[in-house]
């Protein structure tokens, strides 16, 4: 298959964000994380992973993570359009007859792992790096991290133990939209310079885009250099990106959206305009 | 055997086993060297050993986890009922001096609820055996079994013969009789026998009853003991809450079992002292088990009289 080029991974990640668009009403979902790291996703797929969308338990994938859990609309969506899943699953979404819900669920193909509790995956993927490294495989294990996330101790925790171990193998990306649940991360706990933090750790670091397909190919190009240590990618990324109505809002984290707003939006998306968002702003947690 | 070598013994035989340790090597010193990169330390860093086991184990190994019983029972515990608990992953968690056998370390070091909020996540077991003999008996099938287990780690000589195999979810009736049941685990299982020896001196007869996982309990040996004798007696180093007393109970209510309970566990943090001064201070040499029982047993008869 000829590889995607940026145009049409552009064209594959409206797709994927009008997936999740669809999952924030009738009980809604986690919106504007998700809609920060759909770029993200869709382009690990599409360019840095080993990945068969017919076979996504194959031994010889690459394995990516999802650490905040609460972005998994993003992941879904990517899977219904590569042909993992299929597309017409995802209106099982909150069903209790399938395993479509708020965090990822690994009974769903393409999901290594489910997750939801923050600070829990860093280590699973220290686990799986080292056991490539046990079998001398050559896959690599990426984890994405949220940025509030790193407020977790058990993160910092799991960046010393990776460093110790060398897991050249393991690369973390930090989703970094710049929010923590409800509050913005630099007027809560501030995280800047999160890169430099994990240079201090022993990590290799670099910032880009996380909206710009060649800054994302250009930093995990760099990623792919011989290195000696884990490699942390801090993307940089919009809260909500592609919906200006709700973009880098504190207040649209989960949302749960009326039928018309779901239309609106999908049109907003397309560029027909704004939002007329009537529904109750969802502060959770 | 030491458990050193039996642990190394079953690796070479099973490539699936990883030996893992939060810096807490006494009982594994030499396995670093035999065993290369199937040995991994994470450091003082229990979250992310269990998350790194869980991580191991979804990739088809089996990892034997090594760490402070309190430590990886508590400060991991969310990664191990999330992480290990949820997926059903066969992780080992291997708890080093567990109750009493923390001795002198004082309360941050007490696990005296380990069992029980490891048996409070679905699907895990408990195996605490009695001294190094029953540690090794029993290691092999917990280790093959597809369960996650937690592993009440205890390699003190054995203070009776063990006659019966190790068999997961069976108890060992150490003794038989018929008056009073002394039910028993893990450290205690030495002084329980003990204990009973002094209660058939002075005329009574008594079963001791070893059980080895909790759980999986063995009910038919906890239902007979209830049916078969007069006063049942839980002897542990855990809280009263959770552990072996708990089990014992909620089983009896579940199977309409009445019967008459004596607990002697713990309702607080122990005194930190070598351990043959804390069985002194708290209670638990065979003598005064034995007192307490026969306390129990002569005021029970004036009521029954």
């Amino acid at each position: 298959m000829a590889p995607l080029s940026d145009s049409e991974l552009a064209q594959r990640a409206l797709r994927v964000r009008e997936h999740c668009i669809r999952m924030a009403t009738d009980g809604g979902c986690f919106l504007g994380a998700s809609l920060s790291c759909v770029d993200l996703i869709v382009h690990l797929y599409a360019r840095v992973l080993t990945f068969d969308p017919a076979r996504p338990d194959a031994g010889d994938r690459d394995v990516l993570l999802l650490s905040k859990g609460h972005d998994v609309p993003a992941l879904y969506g990517t899977f219904a359009e590569m042909g993992v899943i299929e597309p017409g699953r995802l209106a099982n979404h909150l069903s209790p007859d399938d395993h479509i819900y708020w965090h990822p669920n690994r009974a769903v193909p393409g999901i290594e792992f489910h997750s939801g509790s923050l600070g829990h995956l860093l280590s699973v993927a220290i686990g799986v790096a080292l056991d490539i490294k046990l079998r001398d495989g050559g896959q690599k294990v990426v984890v994405i991290l949220g940025d509030g996330e790193c407020n977790e101790g058990s993160v910092w925790e799991g960046a010393l133990v990776a460093a110790a171990h060398r897991l050249d193998n393991l690369i973390a990306v930090v989703d970094r939209n710049r929010f923590q649940a409800n509050i913005e991360t630099e007027q809560l706990v501030p995280l800047d310079p999160l890169a430099e933090k994990f240079r201090a750790f022993g990590w290799w670091a670099d910032t880009c885009d996380g909206h710009d397909f060649g800054d994302l190919d250009r930093v995990f190009d760099a990623t792919d250099e011989p290195r000696d240590r884990p490699a942390v990618v801090v993307a940089e990324t919009v809260r909500g990106k592609g919906l200006p109505s709700i973009e880098a809002r504190a207040d649209r984290w989960f949302c749960n959206f009326t039928h018309e707003e779901i239309a609106q939006l999908l049109r907003e998306l397309r560029g027909g305009g704004g939002s007329d968002l009537t529904s109750e702003p969802l502060v959770v947690r | 055997m030491t458990y050193e070598d039996h642990l190394f013994d079953l690796c070479q035989r099973d490539d699936r086993l990883v030996v893992m340790t939060a810096e807490n090597r006494a009982a594994i010193r030499g396995l670093p060297d035999r065993l290369g990169d199937r040995f991994v330390d994470t450091g003082i860093a229990e979250m992310t050993l269990v998350g790194a086991a869980a991580g191991l184990a979804l990739r088809g190994r089996v990892p034997v986890v090594h760490a402070l019983a309190t430590f990886l029972t508590l400060r991991a515990y969310e990664f191990v009922r999330t992480d290990v608990g949820i997926a059903g992953l066969p992780v080992k968690l291997v708890g080093y001096v567990p109750g009493f056998l923390s001795e002198a370390n004082g309360p941050t070091h007490q696990a005296i609820e380990d069992i029980g909020v490891m048996r409070q996540i679905p699907g895990m077991r408990v195996f605490a055996p009695s001294c190094n003999d029953e540690l090794l008996a029993g290691l092999g099938d917990v280790l093959a079994d597809p369960h996650p287990w937690y592993i009440r780690f205890n390699d003190k000589p054995a203070r009776v013969e063990h006659t019966d195999g190790f068999a997961i979810g069976r108890a060992e009736t150490l003794r038989d009789g018929d008056e009073i049941a002394l039910l028993v685990h893990g450290t205690l299982v030495g002084q329980a026998v003990a204990a009973a020896e002094e209660l058939e001196r002075a005329g009574r007869s008594v079963r001791v009853v070893n059980l080895r996982t909790l759980p999986p309990l063995d009910i038919a040996a906890v239902l007979a003991a209830a049916r078969e004798t007069a006063l049942v007696v839980t002897v542990e180093d855990h809280l009263n809450t959770g552990g072996l007393l708990s089990q014992v109970c909620e089983l009896l209510v579940r199977e309409q079992t009445a019967a008459e309970v004596l607990p002697l566990g713990l309702d607080t943090w122990f005194r930190p002292a070598l351990l043959a001064d804390i069985l002194r201070y708290e209670g638990f040499t065979a003598e005064a088990i034995a007192d307490r029982v026969m306390t129990r047993w002569h005021a029970r008869k004036a009521t029954h009289a």
